[in-house]
């Protein structure tokens, strides 16, 4: 039944955007990838939005944050503690 | 013009990570930056009566900040030698070549400019990412910047995976609002 196939393999513009953001930390499977991808081919606003997050993604890469770890934050907020 | 007043308590929280790269940015070196934002609230605490009001927190933590790296490097070039400028050509001294010509910049070269624009970029990031809601901000940081998995995070902080990704889209939409505004 070919419909049936065709039902699998559509998918909804938030279940999209929820594979986009998966896929921007690589956790998406395979078959959600090709689910995603079909949906990007005949929706224009989501290939946007996706084309935006992976922007994002690839300036989060470059700008090569850093941040302090809870523990350290809490060590800091310990001396602050002392001092004050 | 807004009067501002300190809330020592909530430095760690509100600043550490935006003093942090902006530290690290300035001297390349972890341990280092660390140990430079612990100081500069210590320093912050200490003068808070000197604290006019006239500057938001985290200006006033940021110039104080700056007043570290500064000493930060007066303090290791003060060791003999360090101070010293060294040119060298190139690997071999003695070697022939149009010296002038090869120390001329090259004009159509953006190679430098990137360093630059990412340090800047890292702090326009940082930015928005203190402008998001605490508990948004916190999974972002989690997820993007320490990369830590999906599963670690949800036991962490006790929220599902659902929940999750519901945070994770919203700080990232936000995020790409915000910087569409400040950084493009």
């Amino acid at each position: 039944m070919p419909k049936q196939k065709l039902v699998l393999i559509m998918i909804s513009c938030e279940k999209a955007a929820h594979i986009c953001n998966k896929t921007q930390y690589r956790e998406a499977t395979f078959f959600e990838v090709l689910k995603l991808r079909f949906h990007l081919f005949i929706c224009k606003t989501c290939s946007k939005a996706t084309e935006q997050n992976n922007k994002l993604t690839t300036l989060c890469h470059k700008a090569k944050l850093h941040s302090l770890s809870s523990q350290e934050k809490v060590k800091m907020k310990e001396q602050l503690k002392k001092q004050a | 013009m807004t009067q501002h007043t300190l809330q020592p308590n909530l430095w760690v929280d509100n600043y550490a990570d935006y003093l942090f790269n902006f530290a690290v940015s300035r001297v390349s070196d972890t341990e280092v930056a660390k140990d430079l934002v612990s100081e500069t609230f210590l320093a912050g605490l200490k003068s808070a009566k000197n604290y006019k009001g006239d500057a938001a927190e985290r200006t006033w933590l940021i110039a104080i900040l700056k007043r570290k790296v500064i000493d930060h490097y007066r303090k290791s070039n003060s060791k003999k030698g360090k101070a010293e400028v060294r040119m060298n050509y190139g690997a071999s001294s003695d070697a022939d070549g149009d010296w002038l010509e090869e120390q001329v910049a090259d004009p159509f070269s953006t190679l430098e400019n990137s360093p630059i624009e990412n340090k800047e970029l890292g702090l326009a990031i940082q930015d928005c990412i203190s402008k998001l809601p605490k508990k948004q901000a916190q999974v972002f940081t989690m997820k993007t910047i320490k990369g830590i998995s999906t599963e670690d995070i949800c036991n962490e902080l006790g929220i599902n995976p659902s929940n999750l990704w519901v945070m994770i889209h919203r700080a990232r939409t936000a995020l790409i609002g915000c910087l569409n505004k400040n950084w493009f």
